[in-house]
């Protein structure tokens, strides 16, 4: 791998949550490079959503330290994640179903002209970028509510991608999209990384992690299993990490 | 998210005429609810229910509860309730009644009556009633209880702490500025409310064309001419005829010989006047205006319908969601200390039950004006047309000798036929799950 003696963009260092008894994330540390893809994998409860989570702002973590850049930071809340350049696309897609989908691309970070919110002009940015992403998408003047998983989910996608984040979560954003729609997203995050940014992607389709990552760290029951360099690596070894909670000989 | 086929969205045919009027269904229906009850009152009341003066005298007492069902909008599409906005109403009237009779003519040693004495006296009410928001808003938003509970609890203490203010007496007010605020104490007469009416006309004609051509600079579909067309006629149509007609409901001879006498002057034969808009009125509607324009155009109001939708994309957004509760139940607060002023004005004095049962009709007319109590749903001209139809129905079967107990049993078969409606409605067209 390239640049990996420079400092990463992210470093989570020995990050733990609990909630009530359960510890969902247990002195787990990753690192994430600019122009680089991380694939978190594990099985369902297996504690990536909340270690990104952490990330986010969307929880606060018990202990352990985040790094950007280097410099250790202080998120405690999503505002807080933003100003850093995090964007995120939650698993649940976090959108507000009786509003329409320029709505909430822009959600907290309206365009404003005259101290209004300006609705055209916002349309019009969202029309643009869903050409992008997915240019079948015309359900513009609609509650989401009223929209399909997967065109719920690419408006998620260009929520997040619209506002130059340098650091991007995605938290299975293909679960819900047809073949060539994933295709699409594929191409976004081959894209996406080409210009810099470093993504988390939370992914269960192994082939994806093996197309689409340059490392992939699996955890279970909250604790880190380890990191692999994808390259390194078959399918099968990932699989086994993740069912069997071990480090396959070789990369070890 | 392959669409339907392939070009065929953009351009599907409208259908109907309220489509392209695009009127939306519950608009409607609440116009014909209202139409309906005017119709037949008027036919049973000989046409009385619809002469200039009724037509005053309910405008005139819908305007309290209809400015707090414009706050009480966003208290329920942000998924909160608020009970206490009666008892809220009477705490502000009473610091009110107070200030201005007792506390600061002794403090100044002013005259009850100066126009000083009246400005501190608004600010002070208006002061109290938004700290009280406040403070339910920190106690929901930041502590986390429920706004159920914290509004019932302020229900009894607000209502309560306004006996200690006042003693348990009444306070009689008799400053003829205050009751300007009243309605018939504060009337614009036929010539002012004339031409206000044509500038409101022209603001609305110009607000739909800008509307318009920002659309189109963007490319986006817009209604075609026609439909624009009558939209603003009946728009204005509405404007005028309601200026209009309280513009032919002549003040008594009496009162306006009082008026010249007070000035000193002496009435010339055959003088007449005429009341025009009441002032309350008009507050009322540059509240409903400008709660609109929260709602639909700024940040605050986006966020109180993203909350309403969605409380934990709303806070994932970036949403400071705990101020944003402060900040709805503050408005709430100033809007009953608002209605406090125009109640108290209407009343001339402070009574302790003032506002009492207030919180039941506020929240009725929000419901009956659209508003979904599961949140994230609700409009501003519904709750004051909400206001409108439970006032209007309540003075008809007053006007034809209902009984009062039998006038609350029917506006409370309203509420709940209005909400039962909307639901067959909304199955009806799948838009329930
Ligand atoms: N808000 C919460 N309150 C209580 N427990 C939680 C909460 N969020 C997560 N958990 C628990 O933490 C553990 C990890 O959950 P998490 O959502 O991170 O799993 P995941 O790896 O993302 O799984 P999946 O693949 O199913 O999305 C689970 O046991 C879950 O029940
Ligand atoms: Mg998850």
């Amino acid at each position: 791998m390239t640049g990996k003696t420079q400092t990463p963009l992210v470093e989570l260092r020995d990050i733990s949550i609990a909630f009530g008894g359960i510890k969902a994330v247990d002195h787990v540390s990753i690192d994430l490079h600019p122009g680089e893809v991380v694939g978190l994998l594990g099985h369902n409860g297996a504690g990536k959503s909340t270690l990104i989570k952490c990330l986010s702002g969307a929880y606060r973590k018990d202990s352990g330290q985040i790094l950007i850049n280097g410099q250790p930071v202080e998120i405690n809340n999503p505002r807080d994640a933003r100003a850093q350049n995090i964007e995120t696309i939650y698993q649940t897609l976090a959108l507000a179903d009786n509003l329409d989908a320029s709505s909430n691309l822009f959600l907290g970070r309206e365009l404003i002209a005259n101290g209004l919110v300006d609705d055209a002009k916002m349309e019009a940015e969202t029309r643009k970028i869903m050409g992008r992403l997915n240019p079948n998408f015309r359900k513009f003047n609609v509650p989401v509510s009223a929209l399909s998983g997967g065109q719920r989910q690419s408006v998620a996608i260009a929520r997040a991608v619209y506002f130059n984040a340098k650091i991007l979560i995605m938290d299975e954003p293909t679960a819900a999209l047809g073949p060539h729609e994933t295709q699409m997203v594929a191409e976004l995050i081959q894209e996406l990384k080409a210009q810099g940014l470093g993504i988390f992607l939370i992914e269960h389709d192994i082939h994806n992690v093996m197309k689409l990552c340059d490392r992939a760290s699996v955890m279970k029951n909250g604790r880190l299993v380890g990191t692999v360099d994808v390259n390194e690596v078959t399918d099968d070894d990932i699989l086994g990490m993740i069912i069997l909670g071990k480090k396959p000989a070789k990369a070890a | 998210m392959s669409d339907t086929g392939q070009g065929v969205q953009t351009a599907a045919p409208r259908r109907s005429l309220f489509e392209t009027l695009e009127i939306d269904a519950r608009l409607l229906g609440m116009l014909a609810a209202f139409a309906a009850v005017a119709i037949v009152f008027t036919i049973w009341t000989g046409g009385t229910f619809v002469g200039p003066r009724n037509v005053f005298n309910i405008a005139v007492q819908t305007v309290p509860v209809a400015i707090m069902a414009c706050g009480m909008v966003f208290v329920i599409v942000a998924r909160h309730i608020d009970l206490s906005v009666g008892s809220v109403l009477a705490m502000s009237s009473a610091v009110m009644a107070m200030s201005q009779a007792y506390w600061l003519p002794s403090l100044f040693g002013l005259a009850y009556g100066s126009p000083v004495i009246l400005v501190l006296t608004m600010l002070i009410g208006f002061a109290v009633g938004t700290a009280i928001g406040a403070l339910t808003g920190w106690l929901v938003g930041y502590q986390g209880i429920p706004s159920f509970i914290v509004t019932l609890g302020g229900l009894f203490v607000w209502r309560n702490l306004n006996w200690f203010t006042t003693n348990g007496q009444s306070v009689s007010l008799t400053d003829p500025n205050l009751l300007m605020f009243g309605g018939t104490e504060g009337v614009l007469g036929a010539t002012a409310s004339w031409i206000l009416g044509l500038v409101a006309s022209a603001v609305a004609v110009l607000a739909i064309l800008s509307s318009r051509r920002n659309k189109l600079r963007h490319g986006f579909t817009v209604k075609p001419v026609w439909a624009e067309g009558v939209m603003m006629a009946l728009i204005v149509g509405v404007i005028l005829f309601f200026v209009g007609w309280l513009s032919r409901y002549p003040i008594p001879e009496a009162k306006l010989k009082r008026m010249f006498e007070a000035r000193g002057e002496t009435m010339p034969e055959g003088y007449t006047a005429m009341h025009g808009l009441p002032i309350s009125v008009l507050i009322l509607i540059l509240v409903a205006v400008v709660m609109t324009l929260v709602a639909r155009k700024m940040r605050f109001g986006r966020y109180i319908f993203a909350t309403g939708g969605n409380p934990d994309a709303a806070e994932l957004s970036g949403i400071n969601t705990r101020l944003l509760t402060v900040k709805i139940f503050a408005l709430m607060g100033f809007l009953c200390a608002l209605a406090g002023l125009i109640a108290q004005a209407r009343l001339q004095s402070h009574g302790n039950d003032i506002g009492m049962l207030e919180e039941l009709r506020v929240i009725a007319a929000t419901v009956i004006g659209g508003t979904a109590l599961a949140g994230g749903v609700g409009t501003i001209y519904g709750a004051v047309l909400g206001a409108l139809i439970m006032q209007s129905l309540q003075s008809g079967m007053a006007m034809v000798g209902v009984d009062t107990p039998f006038q609350n049993i029917i506006v409370g078969l309203v509420l709940v036929l209005a909400v039962w409606v909307d639901i067959l409605y909304r199955k009806r067209l799948g838009l329930t799950k």
